[in-house]
Formats: structure tokens, C-alpha cells, sequence
């Protein structure tokens, strides 16, 4: 779900009280990242515990995913897919992953 | 308890990497639904909410004087109820300087009135927006830009729950990030009771509390397990509830991970233990009836 920027070309243009007219989804906070989580979809449990905890609503339930799944026990359930659009790259989903199959790899410039 | 699926809280907020109080909203908004109109007075989520014309919240927020969170949303249900609307729930969502300082007085007196509204102080324990000045959350011997290393803040935390205990609302709770069902359990009681409700959430914050930014859920948990911030429930003012009581750990384990009490000595550690071991104590007495 992309969003366009709000541009106000003239005085005119602008609304008669500060009210909000969209949303920041139009702010990609990806940028800010030096380190990207990487998860390996071969060792993840799904248990969604790195989705529970981003504070960025960047980790996203993936209903029927195709991802690889370490079991086919698994691999009905929802997986989380990182946004990178939004993700800061704080880590807390790679610190707080049971089984640690999130890494956090520097970004390249 | 479970999470909602449904995300409320856009992305793209400017909160800083690894913040509390940006979960603790997505939490809240998750637990009280679309049906919510927030209050805000200045604080880091008058930032975190997105510059002029974007809003990263999903409902409406009504931006408000610091000193004015809580008269406004008893204001804001007022309005609502004067036009039947009686569905609407109405939260003021302000920070610890919004609340223990700033905000109190409007606070008490809306909570004398009894106004229906939920009001949620999220404590990162300073000023942390303006540049992490002391606040009266700032607990014993913290360092922060006003109160430095060779002069750490010398006072104890202010003990908000106590004072609002003490206007008998009909219901207190305390809660943080690391638990999250048990937050969404309390948001929830909270939006099905009449009256003013007040939720202290515990919000770790990395910039101001010198803490690694993947650490803020550990900190948050330690919190709790250390008992340095028991989380509790209590009903009219007096019926005390300890809701999760996990296995202790000794405080140091929490002041270890956190830049802002690095200066601090063993003997103050255990200073500060004996402090939380006492009022454990007087907390379990109360629990007792």
C-alpha cells in the first residue's frame, strides 16, 4: 500500500485548521537503517514473536506463504515477512527470536 | 489473551529505533480498536505522530497543551456524550512529564470528577523529547542532561499509582511492553468500565536511557522481574492485584543494561535493592487487604 506525498502549491491550497490528511506511510523510515534483519526461513518457527514486538508495524503476517518452512507441520501457518520500506533496524526482533534465525547484516552502501 | 490481527498504528512514525512508547501505542490501539479518539498533550508521541498533514496513528488525535491532557478529553467525551454518542472511548495519552509534572493538576481534578476517560501516562523516566532533562520519574541516582554524573538525580521516583489510588477512580494498572497480553487484557477491562481510568505504562527508551536499541523488550521484562515495576491492578482505589509476579532477579541485572546508571556503585545498587525490596513488601501487604 504505496501513498502519495501531500504537496500544497499555493496558500489556497492548504486546509483552514492543522488537521491531519493522511497518513505517514508516505515517510519511508527504511532509510534511517544501518543494519537489516535477514530471516532464515529454514530454521523460523513461525511462532511470530518478532511480529508481536516491532515497534515499527514492520514485521508482516504472510497468510499462506510460500516460504520455506523447516517442517511441513508449519508450513499452513502465517510467516512473518520484514517491510523494509519502514524497518529501523533496531534489532528487537533478532534479540527476542527464540531460536535466533533472525540476523542482523550491516546495510552496504 | 490474544493480540488483534489488525494493525491501527501506520509505520513511517518518527519514533526513534527500538522505542517503547511507540509499541505500547500499537498495543493500545490493538486492545481498544478504531472506535478511539486520543488525546495528546507534548510529549514524544506529539512528535512520533508525523509532521503536519500526516498522522501515523489511524484514528483521530486531538493535539493538546502539556498541562492540559486530561481536562481535554473529559472535554472531548463531554462533547460526545452531549451529541449520544456514548460508544466512543476517549484516552489521553500523555508522557511522564505530562503526568507527574506538568499534567497533574488536570489530572487530579479529572479524576476528583470522575470523567469517563482512560488516561495513560507512558513513563520513559525524563524529558526525553527535549533532550532527556530529570522529571519527577526519573528514579534514584539516574543520570540525565540536568542531573549529571557527579550530581545524579538524589530523589525518588514519584510514586503516581499511589496518588491516584488515593482518588479512589474506579481502576489503576500498571503495565509495559515485555507483556504484552497482559496489557492488552488491562486496556481492554479498562475500556469496559465506567469512569476515569489511569494505565502507568513502563516504556523503555534507548536515546535517553543510554541502552542498546534491541534491548528495550529485555529492559522492559527485567523491570518487571526485578520488581522494580511490579505490574498490578487496583479496583476503587483499594482492592490491590498483583497480575504477573514471575521469578525475581536481583536489580542489578536491570541497571546493568542501561548506560544511565553507569556511574553508579555496587553499594548504591544495593541501595537501590533494599529500596525495592521494601516496597515490594508494602505492596504485598496491601494485596493482603
Amino acid at each position: 500500500m504505496k501513498e502519495k506525498k501531500i504537496k500544497f502549491n499555493k496558500i489556497g491550497d492548504l486546509p483552514y485548521l492543522t488537521v491531519s490528511l493522511g497518513t505517514t506511510r508516505v515517510n519511508l523510515t527504511g532509510q534511517w537503517r544501518s543494519f537489516r534483519p535477514v530471516i532464515d526461513y529454514q530454521k523460523c518457527t513461525r511462532c511470530m514473536i518478532c511480529w508481536k514486538f516491532c515497534p515499527d508495524v514492520s514485521v508482516i503476517k504472510e497468510p499462506n506463504s510460500k516460504k520455506a518452512a523447516p517442517s511441513e507441520k508449519i508450513a499452513h501457518l502465517p510467516a512473518p515477512v520484514i517491510n523494509y520500506d519502514f524497518c529501523k533496524g533496531c534489532g528487537i526482533c533478532a534479540e527476542e527470536c527464540p531460536v535466533k534465525c533472525i540476523e542482523m547484516k550491516p546495510e552496504k552502501k | 489473551m490474544k493480540i488483534s490481527d489488525e494493525e491501527i498504528l501506520n509505520p513511517g512514525h518518527v519514533a526513534c529505533p527500538g522505542c517503547g512508547a511507540a509499541l505500547s501505542m500499537r498495543f493500545a490501539l490493538k486492545a481498544l480498536g478504531r472506535d478511539t479518539i486520543l488525546v495528546i498533550p507534548a510529549c514524544c508521541w506529539s512528535v512520533i505522530d508525523g509532521p503536519f498533514p500526516y498522522s501515523s496513528a489511524g484514528i483521530p488525535v486531538f493535539h493538546m497543551a502539556f498541562e492540559a491532557a486530561a481536562s481535554t478529553a473529559a472535554g472531548v467525551k463531554a462533547g460526545l456524550l452531549a451529541q449520544g454518542n456514548t460508544h466512543t472511548s476517549v484516552v489521553a495519552w500523555a508522557g511522564d512529564g505530562g503526568t507527574f509534572d506538568i499534567g497533574i493538576q488536570a489530572l487530579s481534578g479529572t479524576a476528583e470528577r470522575n470523567a469517563d476517560i482512560i488516561y495513560v501516562c507512558y513513563d520513559n523516566e525524563a524529558y526525553q523529547n527535549t533532550g532527556i532533562q530529570r522529571s519527577s520519574a526519573t528514579p534514584y541516582l539516574a543520570w540525565t542532561t540536568t542531573t549529571p554524573v557527579k550530581f545524579p538525580k538524589q530523589e525518588q521516583k514519584k510514586d503516581i499509582v499511589e496518588i491516584m489510588a488515593a482518588h479512589r477512580i474506579p481502576y489503576i494498572a500498571t503495565a509495559t511492553v515485555a507483556f504484552p497480553e497482559d496489557l492488552t487484557k488491562k486496556f481492554i477491562k479498562a475500556k469496559s468500565i465506567k469512569g476515569t481510568k489511569f494505565i502507568h505504562l513502563l516504556s523503555p527508551c534507548p536515546p535517553g536511557w543510554k541502552s542498546k536499541d534491541q534491548d528495550s523488550i529485555k529492559i522492559s521484562r527485567l523491570a518487571v522481574k526485578s520488581r522494580v515495576f511490579p505490574l498490578i491492578e487496583i479496583e476503587n482505589g483499594e482492592k490491590y492485584k498483583i497480575t504477573v509476579n514471575p521469578k525475581p532477579v536481583a536489580v542489578k541485572d536491570y541497571i546493568r543494561l542501561q548506560g544511565r546508571f553507569r556511574h553508579i556503585s555496587d553499594e548504591n545498587i544495593e541501595q537501590i535493592q533494599k529500596n525495592v525490596d521494601r516496597n515490594w513488601e508494602k505492596l504485598l501487604k496491601k494485596t493482603e487487604g
